[in-house]
């Protein structure tokens, strides 16, 4: 058992470093030519537009659910006109940005280790190494470029949409006019709110390219394996992406304490 | 010219090629045959760069491949065309995109000289230039292939050109055509070419030096006249069920 942990481990402490070594080449594959904008602005497209109704759709649910339960916990107290406040506080900082960050993890991660490991599974990386393309800088740059661009993009939109889903609960069942519910949101739409609420976004962003861009080149095993790496690049990122949200809200609550 | 020197390599920590050495001059072409799983791909990946070895050297034109990085090894490997096994097309483009692919990635050429030249090209391969719109999983292995060989050829008019494995999986008449092209390249465009496969029908057809890979370590590098009289174990049984195959057709008339 002891031998099967330290093995474990080993391995642990290898795909970390192999992860560590393909994101910073990752990164660097940002300079220099050339440059794919048309890919770029593919991958935009199809990261952005593709998980729209996505985010849409989990984000007005989560919103009246989450304001739901605040407006019946907030009735007992007769404090209902914090509503606005509370809503914006935990869909700025909290909800948006992991309910953006998961959705995109689930489907666009999926898609990138899938498509790269299907091209390296059938030679089409090796084809493209052959004719002088870096297919980290072909394949993986665009995608990373499409992400940090549209995932503060999705939560930002994400994050309207639950404070207005909060808005239908707070007029139609909590009986609060907009006006109360509005400016109560609108006096917490301070600049270390949305600060955290874009941070995460954005580092979440760089989680979901690199996991799966780096599951997608190093898929081995043919169809099987490139199953078992898409399936394992969404429950990584997944889990990083909660991790990472801690460590961030912790660390912006230890140096941002004031602005918040 | 290439040049492989006490060259081993492997993946993980297992060992695929062991001290193999064997040279190919300019102009020259080579079959490396072998059984499946002995090597043979590997060493194309070697002489294309793709991987590097464990030990010795692969030279290329007298430089060491391993050694080469950047716009070098790009400069390097324009000269060397390769056809991959099952062709390696990049499946969500176009026969067009593919086969011009090189061109629209690197030469300043418009749309409609490159397509005229993917047509060109196409033809040369004996292919419909109709099939220019098509995507790669509507054709054939054997169409598949020819487009691989056109992509190839279009890139950069290579001197060199390495095909895995280019008739596996195809019918008799589609390995014809594709043994007539590359045939058709080492005649009229003086392309030496470097072939891995196990038919040993195809190999005689196609080249008069041979080298044969067991389990990672060369048993042989000679002509045709060699082979026939090599008494090395693993050579014979490379060759013997081939040689009993062609006896029984012979034995009943069927040739």
């Amino acid at each position: 058992m002891i031998t099967g942990l330290y093995q474990s481990f080993k391995r642990f402490v290898f795909d970390v470093d192999q992860l560590s070594r393909f994101s910073a080449r990752m990164v660097l594959s940002l300079f220099g030519r050339p440059v794919y904008l048309a890919e770029t602005m593919e991958q935009m497209y199809l990261i952005g537009i593709g998980s729209l109704f996505l985010v849409i759709l989990t984000g007005i649910f989560a919103g009246q659910g989450l304001a739901l339960q605040f407006s019946m916990e907030l009735a007992d107290f007769g404090s209902k006109n914090y509503l606005g406040r509370l809503m914006a506080l935990s869909v700025i900082r909290e909800l948006g940005p992991i309910l953006a960050g998961l959705m995109v993890a689930a489907r666009v991660a999926a898609g990138i280790t899938a498509e790269i490991g299907s091209m390296k599974s059938s030679n089409q990386l090796d084809a493209l190494t052959a004719f002088g393309v870096d297919p980290i800088r072909k394949l993986a740059a665009p995608r990373l470029i499409a992400l940090v661009v549209m995932v503060p993009v999705l939560t930002v939109i994400c994050d309207f949409i639950a404070i207005m889903g909060g808005w239908v609960i707070a007029l139609f069942i909590a009986h609060l006019t907009s006006t109360t519910y509005m400016s109560a949101v609108n006096a917490k739409l301070t600049f270390g709110n949305v600060f955290i609420g874009l941070l995460k976004p954005f580092v979440f962003a760089f989680i979901i390219a690199f996991i799966s861009c780096y599951k997608g080149f190093t898929a081995t095993g043919g169809t099987k394996g490139v199953g078992r790496a898409t399936t394992e690049s969404v429950m990584i990122a997944s889990i990083t992406i909660l991790i990472v949200n801690f460590i961030v809200t912790k660390v912006v609550f230890t140096f941002l304490k004031g602005y918040l | 010219m290439i040049r492989l020197e006490n060259v081993t390599f492997g993946y993980g920590d297992t060992p695929v090629l062991r001290e193999v050495s064997f040279r190919i001059a300019p102009g020259e072409s080579r079959v490396i045959m072998g059984p499946s799983g002995s090597g043979k791909s590997t060493i194309l990946r070697l002489i294309l760069g793709l991987d590097r070895p464990w030990s010795g050297k692969v030279l290329v034109d007298g430089r060491d491949i391993a050694a080469l990085k950047g716009a070098e090894l790009r400069d390097l490997r324009k000269r060397i065309g390769m056809v991959f096994q099952d062709g390696a097309l990049f499946d969500s483009m176009t026969i067009g995109e593919n086969v011009g692919y090189y061109q629209f990635e690197y030469s300043k050429k418009t749309d409609d000289q490159i397509e005229g030249e993917v047509r060109q090209m196409l033809q040369f391969v004996d292919l419909d230039t109709e099939l220019i719109d098509r995507l790669p999983e509507e054709l054939s292995g054997g169409m598949r292939r020819r487009v691989a060989i056109a992509r190839a050829l279009l890139s950069t008019r290579p001197s060199l050109m390495l095909f895995d494995e280019p008739t596996t999986g195809l019918d008799p008449q589609a390995t014809a055509n594709v043994l007539a092209l590359i045939k058709k390249l080492q005649e009229q465009e003086r392309i030496s070419v470097i072939i891995v496969t196990h038919q040993i029908a195809d190999a005689v057809k196609l080249a008069d030096k041979f080298v044969i890979i067991h389990t990672g370590r060369l048993v042989f590098d000679g002509d045709l006249d060699q082979l026939r009289q090599c008494a090395t174990p693993e050579v014979q049984d490379f060759l013997s069920p081939f040689r009993q195959s062609v006896g029984e057709v012979i034995k009943r008339n069927f040739v």
